[in-house]
């Protein structure tokens, strides 16, 4: 079996990295991570990603792949040991299609949220609607997985950190322990689960991170 | 085997591709048109979440959002595959399914006018040069030689996003500018399959203009 060689371009506070970093070390698989100086972008990385010049970007035996859902789908093709995406293909399709919802409905109305000057009640509102639809995908049980975390969980994990932090800077109510009492559930063990907590980044660093990213985001809209 | 039924709308260039997808994998399904804007109950049975075609339904279990609809098609029907069989190559694929995909300029560009609509097109054309020079390149189709998923995934832009620059009045897309998606639009609607299920060009113009016209239509506050 040829050498395998498999490196992680990243950046600590990314939640998009994150997701790799737990599927890769699910997966048990041995990774070399380079964490890039952002905002000054490394000339590796923008020739491994010259389309959207952002990380992550997975490089496996020098094949570069950016964008971290399709590096976790490829990841779980390579990689066969500890399943990550239910084998049926219409389990598949939901996991895939929660995926889409929570990019499209959930994190984005966070992200306007935390962006927008003056709108940041509007938004969390609809953001705080979108997650109690997300809860359904549960269907009462610990994780989107089942019993043990999966796919979905991996992908939409990250936002049990994130939505602290802007409930944190902006003063909203994004995930509400009485309305959603699962999915608060969810998010608390999921953190909690060794290898997805050994890589959250230190909270006041983040937090300290994202105040500063607050601030050109909201002095832009005005 | 069981039954396939697709929920879609003449207009949509989202049941296109899957019909596309279908008919290239010979599957046989029954095609539901929905009579917008009264969506059928069944409709609202099966996307609860969005409301919103197109929904797939195989043995009653419905899938919605046609990408996801795609992947599912590619792996319960694998025969004649429309992605890469390597993985990848198959990740590759993906990306450039996702490429430009859902983005709000082309919502934008259909929508507004003035400065707003010019940003917008200001950002499809890059996004179109990328996806000529980075995605396309020198290949007849996305595929290669033949259509997959990616060909599918852009397969709104012959027609669909022609007519939209018609009704807008501003056209975007020039042979001189673009010369190999130029090609490959028209190699693309020449594949039988594809040139099979299209809607009627001027039809779908007058939706689009009809729309067009309401978007731009002053408001009386």
């Amino acid at each position: 079996m040829a050498e395998e060689s498999v490196k992680l371009l990243g950046y600590w506070a990314s939640p998009f990295a994150l997701r790799v970093h737990w599927a890769l070390k699910l997966k048990g698989i041995l990774y070399e991570y380079i964490e890039e100086e952002l905002p000054n972008k490394s000339t590796l990385l923008l020739r491994y990603n010259p389309v959207h010049k952002k990380i992550p970007v997975l490089v496996h035996n020098n094949k570069p792949l950016a964008e971290s859902l399709l590096i976790i789908e490829y990841i779980d093709e390579v990689w066969k040991q500890n399943p990550l995406l239910p084998e049926d293909p219409y389990e598949r399709a939901k996991a895939r299609f929660w995926v889409k919802f929570f990019d499209e409905k959930c994190a984005s109305e966070i992200m306007a949220a935390f962006s927008s000057k003056g709108k940041e009640q509007e938004k969390a509102a609809i953001a705080r609607e979108n997650l109690k639809t997300l809860e359904s995908a549960l269907q009462g049980k610990p994780f989107f997985g089942g019993e043990t975390i999966g796919f979905l969980d991996i992908a939409v994990g990250w936002i049990g950190i994130w939505a602290r932090i802007v409930e944190e800077i902006v003063d909203v109510n994004l995930i509400d322990a009485e309305t959603m009492p699962l999915l608060t559930d969810w998010s608390k063990k999921f953190l909690e689960v060794p290898i997805i907590k050994a890589f959250i980044p230190p909270w006041d660093k983040l937090l300290e991170h994202n105040k500063g990213f607050h601030k050109i985001l909201t002095v832009a809209s005005t | 085997m069981e039954e396939v039924k697709l929920h879609g709308f003449w207009p949509s260039p989202f049941s296109h591709r899957v019909i596309w997808a279908l008919k290239l994998k010979g599957v046989e399904y029954e095609y539901i048109e929905e009579d917008f804007p009264n969506k059928s109950e069944l409709l609202l049975k099966y996307n609860p979440v969005h409301k919103k075609i197109p929904v797939l339904v195989h043995g009653g279990k419905p899938i919605a959002e046609s990408l996801v609809i795609l992947e599912y098609i590619e792996e319960t029907w694998p025969h004649n595959p429309l992605l890469p069989t390597d993985a990848y190559h198959k990740a590759i694929a993906r990306f450039w399914i996702q490429f430009g995909q859902g983005k709000d300029y082309f919502r934008s560009f259909f929508q507004e006018s003035g400065e707003e609509q010019e940003k917008a097109a200001k950002e499809i054309l890059e996004m179109l040069k990328i996806l000529e020079e980075q995605g396309l390149g020198d290949k007849k189709f996305f595929g290669g030689d033949a259509i997959n998923l990616v060909d599918i995934a852009h397969g709104w832009l012959p027609l669909w996003f022609e007519t939209i620059q018609e009704a807008v009045g501003v056209k975007l897309m020039e042979p001189t500018t673009f010369p190999r998606l130029h090609a490959w639009m028209l190699n693309f609607v020449q594949v039988d399959v594809i040139k099979q299920n299209l809607p009627d060009r001027q039809k779908l113009f007058a939706h689009m203009k009809n729309l067009r016209d309401k978007f731009v239509a002053p408001t009386i506050v």
